[in-house]
């Protein structure tokens, strides 16, 4: 074990090595990023439990989250080859997220904290997500634009670096990723619904019976709605009289809200002049949006950056990323453990000093 | 030997040391506030003995019953320390940990119960054992007051904040009344650390990957088939 004197010499340098870890809805996750980028990674999906009650109990999730977040730490210690003593500072997803959920990370993490005196660093959820492309090679260089939708959040981003941020347009009512799941529901397709949407679509398209608004683009500005598609899908069910139909009317879906996200992103690349465009959270990974992005791309000669489908969704890596970019954050555990089911992302700053 | 304790299970927040039998503690009323005063209560004690975490040879840790958010900060932080340090650990289940405190106090046998609210109480019978431990008349459970088992009559101390909140119920259902009713009792990581010394002794600690609350409580939800036989029912 190192001495507490050459820890306080490599506590802001760019040698520590920081556990995080996840546990802010249905995934338990560790990860370990350090001097050589990310060092471990590993998960559990709860996906399998919660299907069975239909959506995700947040009690469940919470329990899961007890039962097995000690063994995944231990998987990435092994696989970084690090000892606990080893670790520089521990990063937890403090929100935002479901409370009781957060708070089985938040507690580990602080108990891991206090046996060795590192520093804890709370990470903003959302945050985490707009910096995974930095885990990948070509990585983005700031500035960018952030595209981040998930089942929680729909965002544009304005991100000039770590903790600057400003947001250029979000949801006003459904998050891209709800609205999927809730369309999906209506369709009578198992919990989680987004993925088994986009599934069901492929197979449809060709009777072109259905289309739907592409909601706010007649009008200028950068917010988005999704609760009217959703209802739009409501009103034409009765007519959808087979599989077929179903699937027309998944695809007429997925047509219409990835359009109105690449319609609104090449708005906001028009509006900043921003050159790059990052999307993040666990919509990131549909394929149709991918392909129209990349079209935008191509055509407006941008570069344009996807984390790998396992960083799109919530994982752990992103979290030790984002505690690596926060390092010089960290508090020593004496103090108020912090977590918040609700955290705005234009309320973070840059670290302090700054550090990425 | 070493051992720290603490419990989050219920409104108390509570750690406990223990330095080669010399036992302190420190006890406040947290309310929902557990995740303000557990670190600093720990490193107090722990830093106001001179004590090195990494000099402790195991921790014991409050299981619930009690508050489910509540008892997995203590869960979750004890398995972080005993991951960390490569520690063992000690659960203790609320009941007992209350009862021991009442057979300190005086009582040869103990009916405890704990408000678990939605019109029930976690519930378990003791009574002391020689060495003045208290030793389980039933299984703990969760269930609605009217539902604790009879006792066999005979003098009994009452402790818990079910015994506040329902205490006509559970003196009728019990067919007990008891010689005392400490409503306010709640348990005391001291307690707990008293119950886990002999098993840290006896070597029957685990590791704290497999520390686990006591929830009692164990069906929290519907599945959809569930949901979907109450819909057909109504």
């Amino acid at each position: 074990m190192r001495s507490r004197r050459q820890r306080q010499c490599t506590r802001y340098n760019i040698l520590m090595n920081i556990l995080g870890i996840e546990t802010s809805c249905d995934e338990t996750a560790a990860a370990i990023y350090g001097p050589a980028g990310l060092a471990a990674h590993a998960l559990h999906s709860q996906i399998a439990l919660h299907a069975e009650y239909g959506g995700v109990v947040p009690e469940l999730a919470s329990r899961d989250h007890v039962s097995r977040i000690n063994p995944l730490i231990r998987e990435v210690l092994a696989q970084a080859g690090l000892r606990p003593s080893d670790l520089d500072g521990v990063a937890y997803t403090a929100g935002p997220g479901l409370i009781g959920a957060l708070m089985v990370g938040a507690s580990v993490a602080a108990g891991i904290a206090t046996a060795h005196g590192l520093p804890l660093i709370p990470v903003h959820h959302m945050e985490a997500h707009l910096l995974a492309p930095m885990l990948e090679d070509p990585r983005p260089e700031f500035p960018f634009l952030a595209l981040l939708v998930s089942g929680g959040h729909t965002l544009l981003v304005d991100v000039q670096g770590v903790g600057r941020y400003e947001i250029l347009g979000e949801s006003l009512d459904d998050a891209v990723g709800e609205a999927f799941d809730k369309t999906a529901k209506l369709l009578g397709l198992p919990y989680p619904g987004g993925p088994h949407l986009a599934r069901l679509a492929e197979g449809g398209g060709a009777s072109k019976a259905w289309r739907f608004p592409r909601p706010m683009t007649d009008r200028p500005g950068l917010e988005f709605s999704f609760s009217g598609l959703k209802t739009a899908v409501l009103t034409a069910l009765p007519k959808a009289r087979n599989e077929q139909d179903r699937a027309d009317l998944a695809w007429a879906f997925q047509e219409a809200v990835t359009d109105t996200l690449a319609i609104k992103c090449a708005r906001a690349l028009e509006q900043t002049g921003l050159e790059q465009l990052v999307v993040a959270g666990g919509v990131g990974a549909n394929k149709r949006l991918r392909e129209k992005l990349g079209e935008l791309a191509r055509r407006q000669g941008l570069r344009l950056y996807f984390p790998r489908h396992e960083f799109c969704t919530d994982n752990a890596a992103m979290i030790a990323y984002a505690g690596w970019a926060r390092r010089s954050e960290g508090r020593l555990p004496h103090g108020k453990l912090f977590t918040t089911p609700r955290w705005a992302i234009s309320e973070l700053q840059p670290p302090t000093p700054a550090t990425a | 030997m070493k051992i720290l304790a603490l419990d989050t299970a219920t409104e108390a927040c509570s750690v406990a040391l223990s330095v080669d039998g010399r036992i302190q503690e420190r006890f406040e009323t947290a309310g929902r506030s557990h995740t303000e005063r557990l670190m600093p209560m720990v490193q107090e004690l722990v830093a106001g003995a001179g004590l090195a975490f990494s000099q402790l040879d195991g921790i014991a840790c409050g299981v619930g019953p009690g508050s489910f958010a509540g008892v997995r900060i203590g869960v979750g932080y004890t398995k972080g320390l005993a991951l960390a340090l490569d520690r063992p650990v000690v659960g203790v289940s609320s009941l007992p940990a209350m009862a021991l405190r009442a057979i300190r106090g005086g009582a040869s046998r103990v009916l405890a119960a704990i408000d678990a609210r939605m019109n029930e109480v976690y519930w378990g019978a003791y009574r002391a054992t020689a060495d003045g431990l208290p030793q389980p008349l039933l299984e703990e459970r969760v269930c609605t007051p009217v539902e604790v088992p009879r006792t066999a009559g005979g003098e009994w101390t009452a402790v818990g904040t079910g015994w506040g909140s329902y205490g006509d119920a559970l003196r009728a259902a019990a067919a007990v009344e008891p010689r005392q009713v400490v409503a306010d009792a709640l348990p005391h990581a001291e307690d707990i650390l008293r119950l886990a010394l002999p098993q840290f002794q006896g070597g029957q600690a685990i590791s704290g990957d497999a520390l686990l609350p006591l929830y009692l409580r164990n069906k929290v939800a519907l599945t959809l088939l569930e949901q979907a036989a109450l819909r057909a029912s109504r």
